[in-house]
């Protein structure tokens, strides 16, 4: 964006009313964000928007019959078996433990909520050429529809595992109630990512080609196949420099371990998912009115 | 009326207003020819300067047409009124509600049902759900889909995104209204159907620009017309003057501009 000439009757509080009311008063950004209160007020206004926009989405993939919901999570089950299989044959059999199905399958669903965020977010903002050219409204709604629709697709996987846990035997307490807190960072930093490779992908289309083998190789760092305190000390830093390090530990000393996460675990998944989301959410707002002329 | 004040009177006003952006020449940018192109060094952005110190106003319950050879950024004008992009220098007021329909678009998803479109076309708008519900028969009713709405937009003729598209802005009540060349979809019936209606929302004072290149259209509805010339105004008059002083200009330069339109 080129500097801005400044007209003798620009007046800053008037830009308040970007989307809303009866009055828009259109003027360059000079730092290129718009106002934020402003904004994320408009955000909240149209939220049915990002709802309904997951829901046909969602229809699409003929998530509201039996049979499409039992296909979607059947990719993420099976996925469990077959890595279930793989990681039994390198350890040569039986050296894990009673409960490692089950820290493998929840790993991997919970993997998958990201994985399925930022596949879906990636092309939300080039997706929606026509929409984006012809009608003003907060951007930001594209990316988080995304998530929205990974999260209803997460929710069911979540109730696969129920019958899992309860079958090996894993422990029950009111430790599980760490769940939400550890989902609710799992959505923050889905939302963050989100955003960041939906604004990138409109600057590198090849992004969306790309992003399979990124999140492949994010799958083998993350402790998922194996268990956190199985890395070995040396490449203990790989979980700290992992946004989902902190998070799928906790995760699975919740379900699995039966306590509550160590205070590390959670603070680094809170520094990660927060910083993630602020720092993509700033990006992709100062990016934002760019998005019509590049589509 | 006549106790309102001028900038009441005034429902958009662009003040030296400039829009440039970069474009590339690359058809979509990728990753991978931005690393390949790294140790060459060349620069593949070209800036356009899409419009030029444009400054006019328009009245309400004025219809503006806006005509121009292609290219002459009357489409990145009526963008900026909408707010899709923003202005570089300069100023655009506008007060009232706006609805746009450029360039023909509400079907943004091709595989969605028109239905479908409507509704988050509308949800985008800023439009609440009950709202839309209480004016989507209307909706439907005007653009004469109503055995199609339910199928997806791309077993959809030109015609029928056409009508739809246009049937969906002014349903929606706007007090502005911003058309980029929508009239010329749909047949003459049809045709003849939008103009009425456009008509009858001026009459409610409302206020239209409509961007087209039938000039027939333009003289017909505009009460005011601007021309676009690489984009500088180059006239803002009434739409007889503006028109035939185009026409000349065209004929003048031999464009291959048709006006088969008009």
């Amino acid at each position: 964006m080129s500097t801005p000439t400044l007209s003798p009757r620009r007046s800053r509080h008037r830009r308040e009313d970007e989307f809303t009311g009866e009055r828009h008063v259109y003027e360059p950004h000079s730092v290129g964000l718009p106002p934020l209160r402003s904004y994320l007020r408009e955000l909240w206004r149209r939220r049915e928007f990002a709802v309904e926009l997951s829901r046909t989405k969602l229809r699409e993939q003929h998530f509201d019959t039996a049979f499409g919901q039992l296909w979607l999570v059947l990719n993420p089950l099976l996925l469990a078996g077959v890595y279930y299989v793989l990681v039994d044959i390198l350890r040569r059999g039986g050296a894990q433990g009673e409960g490692f199905f089950a820290h493998l399958m929840a790993g991997i669903f919970a993997y998958y909520f990201i994985l399925n965020s930022l596949t879906v977010g990636v092309k939300s903002v080039t997706r929606g050429g026509r929409l984006i050219l012809n009608s003003a409204f907060p951007r930001a709604l594209l990316p988080l529809s995304a998530v929205i629709t990974a999260f209803m697709r997460f929710v069911p996987t979540l109730l696969i595992y129920v019958p899992v846990h309860l079958a090996s035997g894993l422990p029950i307490g009111p430790h599980l109630l760490w769940v939400i807190p550890i989902v609710a960072l799992l959505v923050l930093l889905a939302c963050g990512l989100s955003m960041l490779v939906a604004a990138a992908q409109v600057y590198f289309r090849d992004l969306s080609s790309f992003l399979p083998y990124v999140l492949r190789i994010w799958l083998y760092v993350s402790p998922v196949l194996y268990y956190a305190e199985d890395v070995p000390d040396r490449y203990k830093f790989i979980l700290d420099v992992n946004p989902l390090g902190g998070l799928l530990t906790a995760w699975s000393d919740v379900l699995n371990r039966g306590h509550a996460p160590e205070a590390w675990s959670m603070l680094l998944g809170l520094a990660w998912g927060l910083g993630l989301f602020v720092v993509a959410g700033l990006f992709f707002l100062s990016r934002e009115r760019e998005f019509a002329v590049r589509l | 009326m006549s106790s309102l004040s001028v900038s009441e009177r005034t429902a958009i006003s662009v003040e030296d207003v400039s829009v440039t952006y970069r474009t590339s020449f690359e058809k979509a940018p990728t990753l991978r020819s931005t690393v390949t192109r790294l140790g060459r060094r060349e620069r593949v952005v070209r800036e356009v300067e899409a419009v030029r110190n444009v400054t006019f106003d328009v009245p309400h319950g004025t219809v503006l047409g806006v005509v121009g050879a292609n290219g002459a950024g009357k489409s990145t004008l009526v963008r900026t009124i909408a707010g899709i992009l923003p202005p570089n220098s300069g100023r655009i007021e506008v007060h009232g509600r706006v609805s746009t329909l450029l360039a023909l678009g509400v079907g943004f998803n091709r595989k969605l049902s028109g239905r479908e479109n409507v509704v988050l076309g509308g949800l985008a708008a800023g439009i609440k759900r009950e709202q839309l519900a209480e004016k989507y028969d209307d909706i439907v009713r005007f653009a004469e889909l109503e055995d199609f709405i339910d199928m997806p937009m791309r077993t959809y003729s030109s015609g029928m995104y056409g009508r739809l598209a246009f049937s969906v802005a002014v349903n929606m009540d706007p007090d502005i209204l911003l058309i980029d060349e929508a009239l010329s979809a749909g047949d003459a019936r049809f045709r003849r159907k939008s103009a009425e209606k456009m008509r009858e929302l001026c009459g409610e004072d409302r206020t239209v620009i409509l961007v087209s290149h039938a000039l027939g259209t333009i003289k017909e509805l505009a009460d005011q017309a601007i021309w676009m010339h690489k984009g500088q105004l180059r006239m803002w008059d009434d739409p007889e003057t503006v028109v035939s002083a185009y026409t000349e200009f065209l004929e003048v330069r031999q464009d291959a501009v048709t006006l088969e339109d008009v």
